[in-house]
Order: C-alpha cells, then structure tokens, then sequence
C-alpha cells in the first residue's frame, strides 16, 4: 500500500496494447490531416492545409481562385445529424413504453423481457441490418405481402433510401435506449407516483410531472447511446442506403477507397470525432446540473 | 406488495394508456425481421420471401463453402485470441484500479481503457489503417498481428468491466481472514481473490468474444488481402444479391451468439449469491 508504482505495473500492458492499437493511432490521424494526399493513397510529407479547406470549400475545377462551399459534404454533414436525431427520437418513442413495460411487470417475468431487450443488444449489427434488408428490398417480405394482399401493384422502392437508413439504425440501436431507461425506471419511487393519483393528478400529468423528471437521467444517457454510434454509422447506411444516402462514416470511408485522399478522410475523421465529443460534453454537462440540483 | 396487487385490480398505478400495445408492438417489431430471416434459411427454393417448403440444402451449400469455412475459422481463431489477451490484461488492470483507492493517473487509466467504447469504429478503423499501412511499409510483416491488436485492444474496455463489477462486490474481510491464518499476499490471491473473481473472468472473456465475433469496421480496415473474417466476408456478399445460403450463415452466427449471451447473463446473474 505504500507506492502507486505496482497499480500501475498491473495496468501496463493494457495501456501498451491500447495505446498502440487505438489511442496512439488517433493522433496518427490528427497529423495526417495536414499532409499532402499521394497518388496511389496514402500521404506525401508536406505540410498542407488543403484537407481541412477541402472539408467545407470546393475550388472550381477550371478557375482555381473560385472558392464556394462544398454544398455535397455540408448535405452529408447535415444528413448524419438530421438522420442521428430522428433515429434518437424514434428510440425514444418506442424505448419508453418499451421500458415502462418491462419495469412494471412482476419480478420473475421481468427478467424474461429484459432478457429479449439484452438478445438483440449483443447480436451482430451486421445480421440484424441484413435481416431489415430482407424485410425491406424490393422483392423482400413488406413488398411480398403487400402484393400478395392487393394493397399495392408494384413494388415500393424502400431500399437506398434515407428511410431505409433511419429505420435500419432505429432498429439497431433501440435496446441502446431501453436499457438505460430500463435502469433508470428500475430504481424510481413508485410511492411518488401513487401520491399524485391520490392528489387527483391525470395519468398525463402523473407521466409528466412525476414520471418524466425521475427517469430523465436514464433518457439523457439512451439519447447519447444512440445519437453517437448513429453519427459514427457505416455498416448500416453502407447495406441500406445508396449513394444519395451517403452518411458521414461513409464519406470518411471513400476518401481511403476510390476517392484516394488520406488527408482528407483524416480531416473528416477528426470532423467526427469533434461532433461525438461534442455530444459527449453535453451529456456530462446535462447530468452534471441534474445532479447538483438533487443535491442541492 | 401484497396490499397493491389488490388495489391494482381497480386503479393500477403502473398503467399508462397505450405503453403496453407500444411495447409489445415494439418487441414484435424486434423479432420479427430476425424470425423471417431464421425460417427462410430453411427454405427450398432460392427464394427468400415466398415459402416453397422446408429444406436443410442451404445449410449443406453454406457446409460445403469452403470460403465460408475459412472466413468462419478465421473469425473463431481471432475472437478466441484476442478475448483471451483482452481478458489476461483486463483482469491486471482491473486488479490495479479496483479496490485500491485513488491514485495519481487513475483518471487517465479509466479514459485509456474506455476510449474504445466512445470513438467511432469507423475512426479507429481509418487510424489503423494507416498506422498498419506505415509498419507494414517499414517492416513487411503482413500477418494477423494487426488484427489479434486491434481486436484485443477492442475488447479490453468489454472484458474489464464484468471483472471490475466482480471484484468491487468482494469482501475484503475474506482476504484479511487468510492474512491472519497466515497465508502470503501470493496465496491469499491464488486460494482466495482469484477463485472469486472466476465470474467476472468469465464473463469478460465471454463478452470480449462476441464483442470480436462482431466487429466488421475495425476488420475491414485493417485486414490484408485474404484475411476475411466472417462479418467481412457477409459485409462484401450482402453488396450483391444474396441466397438463402447466407441467411444460413445468419442464423448459425446467431445461434453462436445466442449461446454466449445466454451463458453470460446467467453468470452474472448469479453473482450476488
């Protein structure tokens, strides 16, 4: 108990192979983003700013001194953002009946529907993003029945759409919302709530005004668990969008692939990297002036 | 408890008009497309909305692809590796932060392990990337060491936290009780802490392998031509029109899946007993 020095001798090799195979890395990005595209991928070693200018300026391909806004990347930006926080609502609207339920059935069966909530959560995005991807194709099982009971004459064109995308990532990411709120519901007086029914408050008022202020830790932090892997999405917009549905993940994607500028994807990384920290400062500062008002 | 179920009967305070149709809506909506996507693997014809009759056949095709049984091993061999590494380090660091009360740099330790968890996998995966891209210029190695490291440092943020929740829950008075009947700090650990900890071992390792079973973005980015692990491979053929064999594919990996989350919740549910 004398000396630091054995906690972290325990903790080294962790903190080796982490800062070698993820932490180190990142800030491979940051220096990359100030380099030269090469040819072939990769970098040339001059310092440049271009990367970053190219994030949100186009240069006009005939007269160089043109600058105007890269209108493509801010849709992308944009899209990712919009796309995230209606995934993050819709979450929300189905996560908390979701939840409630769950909280609100007795002890043993409680265990059986948290159970089907945890299922989907550890099961493969890639399998579920394929099983929405058979539900929603052109000859998939919406169509199939569709057809098949006269509603429509011809397939609905679902895939490659932003649709396609926003209910693919509300369906990957929803018990993502349900288990926090599910916590969160799990550890509310419920005395509370029947006090206000015995001061004749409505069930509107009751779910407001006694239910909504309890639970909102547990819905800030389903909200953040969503709304950041929503932003940094690319399995799913990459099986059910197109390239009219590109997202930012996808973009940053391309610039390692066919669009070969390192620098660029870097900057685009860093772009992102920015928005989830950003989203991440929020959360903390939300929870951290919740809980000095119950302290206080 | 008693006295509510009766005056639930009349007025339930746990009611909300509409939750409950949202809700089973909800886990409807959850299972459906996966219950669909498990019967047509069993289908007879190539079909995968119209039913045309049971058959095991796409199972035999996806048997019988060799790709599919190299991707396959592939991804065991590298989910058992790295959960294995993951667990061994998680364990150390979570012996060194737990229970042991502040110290200078815990902060710093805690952000380290959990960094994983908050970047974006599509950003460690580009940073990789080119990290992987200079080493291999410099040195020429092209194996399945950046794999085995990325998927490890993946999994260690997974692995430490079931161990770290075991470890707090345990008394300290049972080490102290081996302490006064004389044995050593070493034995105390050997015959006391680590059989306690066995759980969490467990389960650490458990959710480092889904966690590596699942991981396609990191993969996809840091494989060398003819490293394809099995989520790669899906990835790559979901592009292009697909059979029912990969709804085969689909359901075995889910099933492999489900095993382990079955085995895991039963571990730690066990774990104040």
């Amino acid at each position: 108990m004398r000396g630091h020095g054995w906690k972290w001798l325990l903790c080294t090799p962790a903190l080796i192979v982490l800062l070698l195979a993820a932490s180190g890395p990142l800030l491979i990005v940051a220096v990359y983003s100030f380099l030269s595209p090469g040819n072939m991928g990769g970098v040339v070693w001059d310092f440049s700013l271009e990367a970053w200018f190219r994030v949100f300026f186009r240069r006009d391909i005939f007269e160089p001194d043109q600058v105007e806004l890269n209108t493509a990347h801010l849709q992308v930006f944009w899209r990712s953002v919009w796309l995230s926080l209606q995934t993050t609502f819709i979450c929300a609207f189905l996560g908390f009946p979701t939840a409630w339920f769950i909280a609100t059935r007795p002890r043993h069966t409680r265990t059986v529907w948290l159970f089907l909530i945890t299922i989907p959560f550890w099961t493969n995005l890639l399998i579920r993003t394929f099983a929405i991807q058979e539900m929603i194709r052109n000859n998939g099982t919406i169509n199939a029945v569709l057809l098949w009971t006269g509603v429509i004459d011809s397939p609905i064109q679902m895939m490659f759409t932003e649709f396609a995308v926003l209910l693919g990532m509300a369906y990957v990411f929803l018990p993502l919302m349900v288990l926090p709120l599910y916590a969160a519901m799990e550890k509310m007086d419920f005395s509370l709530v029947e006090a206000g029914y015995d001061l004749y408050a409505s069930r509107l008022n009751v779910l407001w005004h006694v239910i909504l202020p309890q639970v909102k830790p547990g819905f800030i932090a389903g909200s953040i668990l969503v709304f950041i892997p929503a932003i940094g999405a690319y399995v799913t917009p990459r099986i059910l969008g197109g390239g009219r549905t590109m997202m930012l993940g996808n973009l940053i994607a391309l610039q390692f692939g066919q669009g070969r500028n390192w620098p660029l994807g870097a900057a685009l990384a860093l772009l992102m990297l920015v928005m989830v920290v950003g989203a991440l400062i929020f959360y903390l500062r939300v929870v951290g002036r919740n809980d000095g008002v119950r302290r206080g | 408890m008693m006295g509510c179920a009766v005056a639930r009967s009349r007025f339930s305070i746990t009611r909300l008009p509409g939750f409950g149709l949202i809700a089973i809506l909800t886990f409807v909506m959850l299972y459906l497309p996966i219950v669909i996507l498990v019967a047509f693997s069993f289908n007879e014809g190539i079909s995968q909305s119209r039913w045309e009759g049971f058959s095991l056949q796409w199972y035999q095709a996806a048997f019988n692809n060799s790709q599919v049984r190299d991707v396959s091993l592939r991804s065991l061999w590298l989910a058992v590796t790295a959960a294995s590494f993951a667990t061994i380090l998680a364990t150390l660091a979570a012996l060194g932060t737990t229970r042991v009360g502040r110290f200078p740099g815990q902060t710093m330790i805690y952000a380290l392990i959990n960094q994983p968890l908050m970047v974006p996998e599509i950003v460690t995966g580009i940073a990789l990337l080119i990290f992987v891209a200079a080493i291999k210029v410099q040195t020429g190695y092209t194996g399945m060491g950046y794999l085995v490291a990325a998927h490890t440092a993946f999994c260690i943020p997974f692995a430490y936290l079931p161990i770290r929740a075991r470890l707090e829950t345990l008394d300290h008075a049972l080490e102290a009780a081996a302490a006064d009947l004389y044995a050593s700090p070493i034995q105390a650990f050997r015959y006391i802490t680590l059989p306690l900890m066995v759980p969490g071992i467990l389960a650490g390792f458990m959710l480092g392998f889904v966690i590596s079973l699942d991981t396609v973005v990191i993969t996809e980015f840091v494989k060398s031509a003819g490293q394809d692990t099995l989520p790669t491979y899906m990835l790559g053929q979901l592009r292009r029109s697909v059979t029912p064999e990969m709804n085969a594919i689909a359901t075995l990996f889910l099933a492999l899946s489900l095993m382990i989350v079955t085995a895991f919740f039963f571990i730690t549910r066990t774990r104040g007993r």
